[in-house]
């Protein structure tokens, strides 16, 4: 395969040679690798920030997805370059672990890919980069704990948290009242939140979206919602003082898992099979009856029979609710699953203190509402917007803001954000090159340059000059020695970031340095790429 | 070239100014096929299915123009869904919304064009959202104490509602219709008690309210055509050979006597059914699955009046509407609720025979029957009414009315024109063009009607300017007149809702700098 260059020096293809295989090697590898895993972090790099753009993603089915979630962007491009794919499983990895910081971790990756490449221009092998980048990555993250706050909160002083979530909801389309979704997210994570274990479980926090209404009429719930409704309709639409009964067996006659057959040949057998029949369907019903349930929740279908034998006994019932939904219940009301009628005992009843059906707008949707459960740890943060697409962004958002608020739980530190603390590595990584003797040093510096491209970005996403906002912000942090210099996307007249409450978690800024480390290190490491060619 | 490929063959992707202007381009489209369609002049639109039939369309309701589109353009789509939510909802204000949001970013699209930051545009079009939904809560009337006054308010919005409709012509008709059924409602937005049954024949003028209910079902043979204090039970149950649930069961015989024995343990087993039924005391049984002809003959020996097969939404109504509940076992006939009603009759709206159940228990219900020369009007009127009827369901709950006629955009035009003045820096321009977007829906409704709207809206913009102006525009006299004397007025949850989800679309569609397209998905070539 050859190679030549265009007027911008990028290469492009002119042969392809007429082999089984294609291959790259040497210098070539790397740099077609690197030039791909840029090209990912180029189209990231104007969603970072609070002034950052948006990408409409259109899947093979033609449906259209808005977001300027990183890992939401990554995961729907239908990305086919191997390259290309690890970057999008780096800030898939980033989204499973912090949650937060997705797109930052990507550029930050481009960035030193693209540092690594002039290195390699200069003639310096590549591991010595990689060993170079995982030096300073250990000093920039060395840093960020000396520089991180720690700060106190309780159940009483959420303000802290809230200030925290509102950073990260910046930068969605939900900035508009991102006050409330920072309160709403703060509260729902604490309301669930183990505070001995330092543990969140976001399992129990429920995500729910509907659309129509406003974005500011979104609230939290202290209970569960379940798009359904009663499977009768003239089943009471309000029950106080529930107890729910949580069955997993559907109300029909039991299906035996062997194989068998009831042979009928006589008139007497059909009428005994016959009121055995109707004694099953009295029998279930009576024994939810018994053991004192208001309410069957069920995750099966029930026979027309049995739902108006249900309803006779006054016993409002709710059908086909999914697995998900019902484990949710479960823990909300305290109550316990149960798979076989016969189990069923008042101590494995749920109690919930008010469920309710609500319907919305003109068209006959119905919601269930369980709330003041017995347990109230599992919450429900129900968002309403105008379109389809704002309540999918909304929901990634909220999905952001709680992964936040539940790092900050799990550890209290705090770096500042608007980019003062990348300046601030940078300036840390780039003392600290001068100390190492040998070739590592060049990638060292380097590092501390790809460092600088996070805040160089979010002043070019803010409509600054990227260069001179960035030299007078760094040339301030020297001068003060303060870390607190970050870029002033939203023009509010300061760069000191304590004063614009801009805070993000430390463990998220170490893991984004940290991961971004370690994909650039493995892509510097491959020296030969094959693929099949294309038939 | 690109130096490397990253995605997949077919895929795409769409870079800054490009993609701004697919979307663009895509929304102005969206709005541009609606716009005519919007005022009391607007024009219908033909649309024609694809599916079997060709089957056509006709109507000027945006929610379902859009609905039908087949569209490409994901800014487009945004445009769809909103006019979508916007009808569930609250269920006018279709059109509006989508020529809003499509003006909105027309004066974006300049904005941009003259090198302002779509983020700046934003923040503009958030302050002027805001502001012009305070100058709108400023002039609300509320008449929710007075009620001969409250009723006339409902009138006029229905009337300013259907204006736009087909149903312009009898609009008093059925406006008076539509707001005897909502009355009967009391408030509940429940408008499933408001049955719509369409008959083809008559005139539009012929469609009547009627206070009972009206089921399209023939009486069965042999059964009594008219019953008096009717004790009805209605019914979910299988009325051919009950089947056996218990699994695995089967039936397995060696003699054809057996047979015949098992055959007569059925009909045994039906006959014991339809007694137990009969011991309800009923006279008439509305079963939703079919009934079979022996239980049939058995319910017309004992006088009783028997429907099968009424449909799922017409049993639910029924049962609600007569008081009864919905019965699919019969051991406990003491415990179950039967339905009352005063009477059960056929009757024949043109050619075709109905049951009609009068005197019902629940007075709220109602069934409005539709009379009209085609399917396409029909369908059309149903539209409207419905329309008409979601309007002022969400008035009876949320009360506050505006005027109409392009008043409520005239008046925040002002108000936002005035907070462009005061605001300092480039947001100014933002705001600046989101009053110029609410000033093109007049335009826009006098363009339809065709009048000069260049004069019209500039007459208007000088009316505004005195306080506590009621100026908007009369497009039957093609002047600027008094809204509050023509009686045209709107809900004020409609048009805020409109405001807000067009700002947020608009906002969505804005904030976009890249669109990246996936590969098709291949599908097999059906042809």
């Amino acid at each position: 395969m050859a190679l030549a260059f265009d007027e911008f020096g990028r290469p492009f293809i002119i042969i392809k040679e007429q082999e089984q295989k294609t291959r790259l090697r040497g210098i070539e590898a790397q740099k077609a690798n690197i030039s791909a895993g840029k090209a990912v972090a180029r189209i990231l790099r104007t969603s970072l920030g609070p002034k950052g753009m948006d990408k409409i993603l259109q899947s093979p089915d033609a449906d259209v997805t808005i977001t300027n979630d990183g890992a939401t962007i990554l995961e729907q491009m239908d990305v086919d370059n191997q390259i290309a794919k690890l970057m999008v499983e780096l800030s898939r990895s980033q989204d499973y672990e912090i949650g937060d910081g997705t797109t930052g971790v990507v550029v930050m990756a481009g960035a030193l890919l693209e540092q690594a490449e002039w290195l390699l221009e200069r003639g310096i092998h590549p591991i010595r980069i990689a060993e170079g980048y995982e030096m300073a990555s250990r000093i920039a993250v060395e840093h960020l704990e000396r520089i991180a706050r720690t700060f106190d909160f309780g159940p009483t002083n959420i303000e802290p948290l809230v200030q925290t979530c509102m950073t990260t909801l910046s930068s969605k389309i939900v900035n508009r009242c991102k006050r409330l979704f920072a309160e709403i997210s703060v509260k729902a994570v604490l309301s669930v939140a183990d505070l001995e274990r330092k543990d969140v479980n976001l399992d129990l926090i429920k995500v729910e979206g509907k659309v129509g209404g406003k974005l500011e009429d979104t609230e939290l719930i202290y209970g569960i919602t379940v798009d359904k409704d009663m499977s009768h309709p003239q089943m009471p639409k309000q029950i106080e003082d529930a107890k729910i009964a949580i069955l997993t067996c559907p109300f029909e006659p039991p299906k035996p898992k062997t194989k068998h057959k009831v042979e009928i040949d006589t008139v007497e057998k059909f009428q005994t099979l016959r009121l055995q029949e109707q004694k099953y369907f009295d029998d279930m019903v009576q024994k939810c009856k018994d053991v004192g349930a208001t309410l069957v929740i069920c995750q099966w279908g029930f026979d027309d029979e049995a739902n108006h034998l249900l309803m006779h006994h006054n016993l409002p019932a709710v059908r086909w609710v999914g697995g998900v939904e019902l484990e949710l219940i479960a823990i909300a009301t305290g109550g316990r699953i149960v798979p076989r009628f016969q189990e069923l005992t008042p101590e494995k009843l749920g109690r919930a203190g008010l469920v309710r059906e609500k319907s919305f707008g003109t068209t006959k949707d119905k919601m269930l509402y369980i709330e003041h459960c017995a347990n109230s740890r599992a919450v429900t943060i129900f968002i309403r917007g105008g379109n389809k697409m704002v309540i999918e962004e909304t929901k990634r958002s909220i999905h952001d803001a709680l992964c936040v608020a539940r790092n900050l739980i799990r550890n209290n530190s705090i770096v500042y954000g608007g980019g003062s603390a990348e300046i601030s590595c940078s300036i840390a990584v780039e003392a600290a090159a001068d100390k190492y003797p040998g070739v590592e040093q060049y990638a060292i510096r380097a590092f501390a340059d790809a460092l600088d491209s996070v805040p160089m970005a979010l002043a070019e996403n803010s409509g600054l000059q990227p260069i001179e906002t960035l030299s007078a912000v760094k040339s301030q942090q020297i001068k003060d020695n303060n870390p607190y210099f970050g870029i002033d996307c939203n023009d509010v007249g300061t760069n000191d970031m304590r004063e614009q409450n801009v805070f993000e978690t430390l463990i998220g800024k170490q893991q984004q340095i940290l991961l971004a480390t370690q994909v650039v290190k493995m892509i510097l490491k491959i020296d030969d790429v094959i693929s099949p060619s294309d038939y | 070239m690109a130096i490397e490929k990253i995605l997949k063959d077919d895929a795409s992707e769409e870079k800054g100014e490009r993609a701004r202007m697919a979307s663009f381009v895509g929304a102005i489209a969206i709005t541009d096929l609606v716009k005519t369609t919007l005022g009391p002049k607007g024009m219908d639109k033909i649309l024609q299915s694809t599916g079997r039939g060709r089957e056509v369309t006709v109507t000027n309701d945006g929610a379902t123009i859009l609905k039908s589109l087949h569209i490409d353009n994901p800014a487009a789509k945004v445009l769809i869904d909103i006019s979508k939510v916007q009808d569930d909802e609250v269920g006018d204000g279709t059109t509006s919304v989508v020529v809003l949001a499509g003006e909105l970013l027309r004066e974006a699209e300049k904005l941009v064009a003259a090198k302002i930051h779509p983020m700046t545009i934003i923040s503009g079009y958030r302050m002027a959202a805001e502001c012009a939904r305070n100058a709108l809560l400023q002039r609300v009337v509320d008449n929710k104490e007075n009620e001969e006054k409250f009723k006339a308010d409902l009138m006029k919005i229905a009337m300013t509602t259907l204006s736009s409709k087909i149903l312009s012509q009898d609009k008093e008709h059925f406006a008076q219709l539509a707001v005897d059924a909502v009355l009967r409602l009391k408030g509940s937005t429940n408008l499933e008690a408001i049955q719509i049954i369409k008959k083809p024949g008559g005139s539009l003028k012929d469609s009547f309210l009627d206070e009972g209910f009206i089921l399209d079902k023939k009486i069965g043979l042999g059964q009594p055509k008219r019953i008096e204090n009717a004790k009805i039970l209605v019914a979910n149950t299988a009325m051919d050979t009950d089947k056996v649930k218990i699994y695995g069961a089967r039936v397995r015989v060696d003699s054809m006597s057996k047979v015949a024995e098992i055959e007569g343990a059925e009909k045994e087993k039906m006959r014991e059914k339809v007694q137990k039924i009969i011991a309800h005391g009923i006279n008439c049984f509305v079963n939703r699955q079919l009934i079979y002809n022996f239980p049939e003959e058995l319910f017309a020996d004992a006088g009783i009046l028997a429907i099968e097969h009424a449909d799922f939404d017409g049993i639910e109504r029924l049962a609600l509407v007569t008081g009864g509940e919905i019965a699919s076992t019969f051991d406990n006939p003491e415990s179950v609720k039967l339905g009352h009603c005063k009477l059960i009759e056929e009757i024949m709206i043109g050619e075709d025979k109905l049951i009609h159940f009068s005197g019902v228990e629940m007075g709220q219900a109602c069934t409005i029957v539709l009379r009209g020369a085609s399917h396409h009007v029909l369908d059309e009127a149903e539209r409207s009414l419905h329309d008409a009827l979601c309007v002022l369901s969400q008035t009876v709950n949320d009360t506050r009315i505006l005027l109409g006629g392009g008043w409520p955009e005239m008046v925040m035009a002002k108000e936002v024109d005035e907070l462009a003045r005061k605001t300092p820096g480039k947001k100014s321009h933002a705001i600046e063009a989101f009053s110029r977007a609410l000033v093109a829906i007049p335009t826009i409704i006098a363009d339809n009607a065709g009048l000069d709207s260049a004069d019209l809206v500039a007459q208007l913009r000088a009316e505004h300017h005195q306080e506590g102006c009621n100026a908007g525009i009369d497009v039957i006299s093609g002047s600027v007149g008094d809204m509050a004397e023509l009686g045209i007025s709107e809900s004020f949850k409609v048009k805020q809702a409109v405001l807000l989800s067009a700002t947020e679309a608009a906002e969505m569609i804005l904030r976009v700098d890249e669109i990246i397209t996936c590969a098709p998905r291949k599908r097999e070539d059906r042809m």
